[in-house]
Order: structure tokens, then sequence, then C-alpha cells
């Protein structure tokens, strides 16, 4: 059985009511380690938003077309990993041979995408959500888009928080989780709008 | 291997390096989990058997890993230790396989298990790396338990499924939620990290 949603509303359903980040929690790590600066949370952003968008539609092929008619399912997180290793390798060569600035610029948290818990996280909820092909993709761009949303969002409070007196103990990660908890309380106010199982 | 050794690695597992609270590490999953205790008992359990055992393979393969595909082998050797996981879970716990959902494929991109793996299981031998793992995995098991019970006992009014709030006590709803995960994380990190300000301003 599929799911009956259409491909706009799951689009529009992971930015806001879903957001990867917010509601499901995946892709903290890089969440509150890159998010101290506007400009590379936006780079960042796009770079995940690019990978996942593609590695969902790439699972999907490997899921239905390779694991399921050979009885693998079980070998699914294998499959999924090795196709996001191999598309971030990819992708880190096209980058460092097209656009030598932004390969610096990216960094180390180029090839930490492959263990970003959103990309691997998109790709399982597609398969227990039982989205099609057209499903899928939109769920993976929209994810990436929420992702990147949250993450620029995040970026720029924590910007403006440099100036602020906080406590010893909380200065770091304890009030960016504050921040992050604030934002998916205003991000709930979406859930009126749209519903995704 | 020593006594003091074993002690050593597990305050540092529990305590001084906490994959969680110290490290910031591996908590999507910390978050996500945490409204219920039964999830967060299995998903932790789930976590020290393959931090442990992909330590401790890690370890024994370290001497013939190629340097420059070893992330590949790492997340492989995870891999398909998740798998036994989620093959076991699908077996003997259905109910609780279902509710975690993707959760326990993500074990997988946990970073705990990766840190683990690169910052200790690389450079020592079997046992003191699978004892490290454990310690770890322990570690992160223990907050999240903690977190859960304040989460479980203020949102549902339940312990493990088991009613234990007066009659009167209205459910908060809130605390099982997306944003409470967040709030309470915080206010972990808060006491911990204070609790540690206190003791180095005491022994100058």
């Amino acid at each position: 059985m599929e799911s009956s949603l259409s491909a706009p509303i799951i689009f529009f359903a992971s930015i806001f009511t879903n957001n990867i980040l917010l509601a499901n929690f995946l892709g903290m790590c890089s969440f509150l380690a890159i998010s101290r600066e506007l400009p590379s949370a936006v780079g960042l952003g796009l770079a995940v938003t690019f990978v996942m968008t593609c590695t969902t539609a790439l699972n999907y092929l490997v899921y239905h077309y390779l694991l399921v008619p050979f009885h693998l399912v079980h070998f699914r997180f294998i499959a999924f990993i090795i196709v996001i290793a191999a598309f971030v390798q990819l992708v880190e060569m096209v980058i460092d041979r097209y656009s030598p600035r932004l390969y610096v610029v990216l960094g180390v948290f180029l090839p930490l995408i492959t263990v970003n818990c959103a990309i691997l996280g998109v790709c399982l909820f597609m398969v227990i959500r039982k989205y099609n092909f057209v499903q899928s993709v939109a769920y993976g761009f929209g994810g990436g888009l929420g992702w990147m949303l949250a993450i620029a969002a995040l970026a720029g409070i924590r910007e403006k928080l440099k100036k602020a007196p906080i406590p010893k103990a909380l200065e770091g990660p304890g009030i960016s989780l504050i921040v992050a908890g604030l934002m998916a309380l205003s991000f709930m106010a979406f859930s009126g709008m749209i519903q995704m199982g | 291997m020593a006594k003091t050794q074993v002690r050593t690695l597990f305050r540092k597992g529990v305590w001084e390096e906490n994959p969680v609270f110290r490290q910031i590490l591996g908590i999507c999953s910390a978050l996500a989990v945490t409204n219920l205790m039964t999830n967060t008992l299995i998903m932790g359990l789930g976590l020290i058997f393959v931090t442990a055992m992909s330590s401790a393979t890690v370890s024994a393969l370290r001497k013939i890993t190629p340097e420059r595909i070893r992330m590949m082998v790492q997340v492989l050797i995870i891999a398909s230790y998740v798998m036994m996981v989620d093959i076991f879970l699908k077996a003997y716990l259905p109910d609780i396989s279902e509710a975690l959902g993707p959760y326990v494929g993500l074990i997988i991109t946990n970073c705990i298990i990766m840190g683990r793996c690169e910052g200790f299981a690389r450079n020592n031998p079997v046992w003191p790396a699978f004892l490290d793992g454990i310690a770890s995995g322990v570690g992160y098991a223990l907050v999240l338990l903690i977190i859960a019970t304040v989460r479980e006992l203020l949102g549902f009014g339940t312990l493990f499924g088991k009613p234990l709030m007066p009659s009167t006590w209205v459910p908060w709803t809130i605390m099982i939620m997306a944003p409470a995960g967040f709030f309470m994380l915080a206010v972990f990190i808060w006491i911990a990290y204070t609790l540690e300000h206190k003791k180095t301003q005491g022994k100058p």
C-alpha cells in the first residue's frame, strides 16, 4: 500500500510541520557545530539539500529495483550508507575540481555529510512510509530545505547571542539547545496547516 | 588488564567524557526516543551492544585496515552490527521495533560509535576497546534514562507504562513532544556544567 499524500503536500510538510530537525531531531550534530555563522550555515544547508535530494532518488531505485526483488531488504542499512558515502565522495570531487573556493569553505564538513543522520533518516523514513518515487524526491528536497531553514535561523540567532549575558554553565551547546527548543515550539504552530503521518 | 584501568575507562565514559553532555554527540536519538522509558532502555542496550562490538572489531582489524579507506570500513562494520540489532528487535520485540521506527537504523550515523572507533579503538587492543565501547554506551544510556524518566513521568504520568502519578495529575503533553526534548537536554547540560564548575572552583 502506498502513501496517499500528494507530493506538494509532502514537500511543504517536510519543511514546516514535520521539519526533519525540529520535529524528528535529525542532523543535530552538525546543526550545533556549524550554526555559528550565517554564510557557512547556508553553504552547508545547500550541500545537504543537494545530497539529500539525489540520495533519496538513488536509494529509492536501489531499494525497489535491487533489494526488494532479491529479498535483501535487511541489508538496506548497508546499501543506503554505501550509496550516501559514494555520492558524497563524488560531490566532493566535483566541487574540488570546479569550485576550489567553495571546497575550502566547506572543509571537513563536506565528508561529514556522510554521517549526517538527517540524510540516512530521510532514506529510512521514505521506506517506512511507503512513498513512491515522486513523493520520495519531494520529501528529500523538502527535508533538505527544512534543515537549511532551521540551521540558518539558529545561526542568525547565535550571531546575536554573542553579545547576550548568558550564565556561564549554559554557554555553547546549552543555550543553542534552548533556542532550538523555542524554535521547535514556534514551528509547532504550523501544524494546523498540514498533517503528515 | 588492571582493575584501575577498567575503572578509569568507565569513569571517563560515564562522567568525565560522557558522550552526550560533554561531547554533545549522538543527541539526535537522545532527543527522539526519550519520551518513553521502554523505548529508551531498548535503544540504550542496542547502542551499548553496537558500540562495544564495533569498537572491538575495528580494534581487531586495525593492523590490516588500509588508512585511506578506514572510515568506509568502520561504517560498514557498524552497519553490520546495527543490522543484527534491527533483525533481533523485529523478531523478538516487534512492537518496540515499530515504535522506534527509523531510529534503530540511525544508530549507524550515531557519532558516538564513530567517535569511539576513531578516537580509541583504532589505536588500542581489542579488550580495552571493547570495554571503552561499553563505558561510552552506558554513559549514553544513563543520560537518556534520566531524561526519559522526567519526560514520561510528566508527559504521560507513567513509568515503563505503569501509572505512577495520582489520578488528579493532568498530563503535561508538551513534555512528550519535540520542544521539551531540547529543553530537557539543555537543562541537563546546564546542571552538569554547573556541578563541574563548582568542583574546579573548590580546588584552585
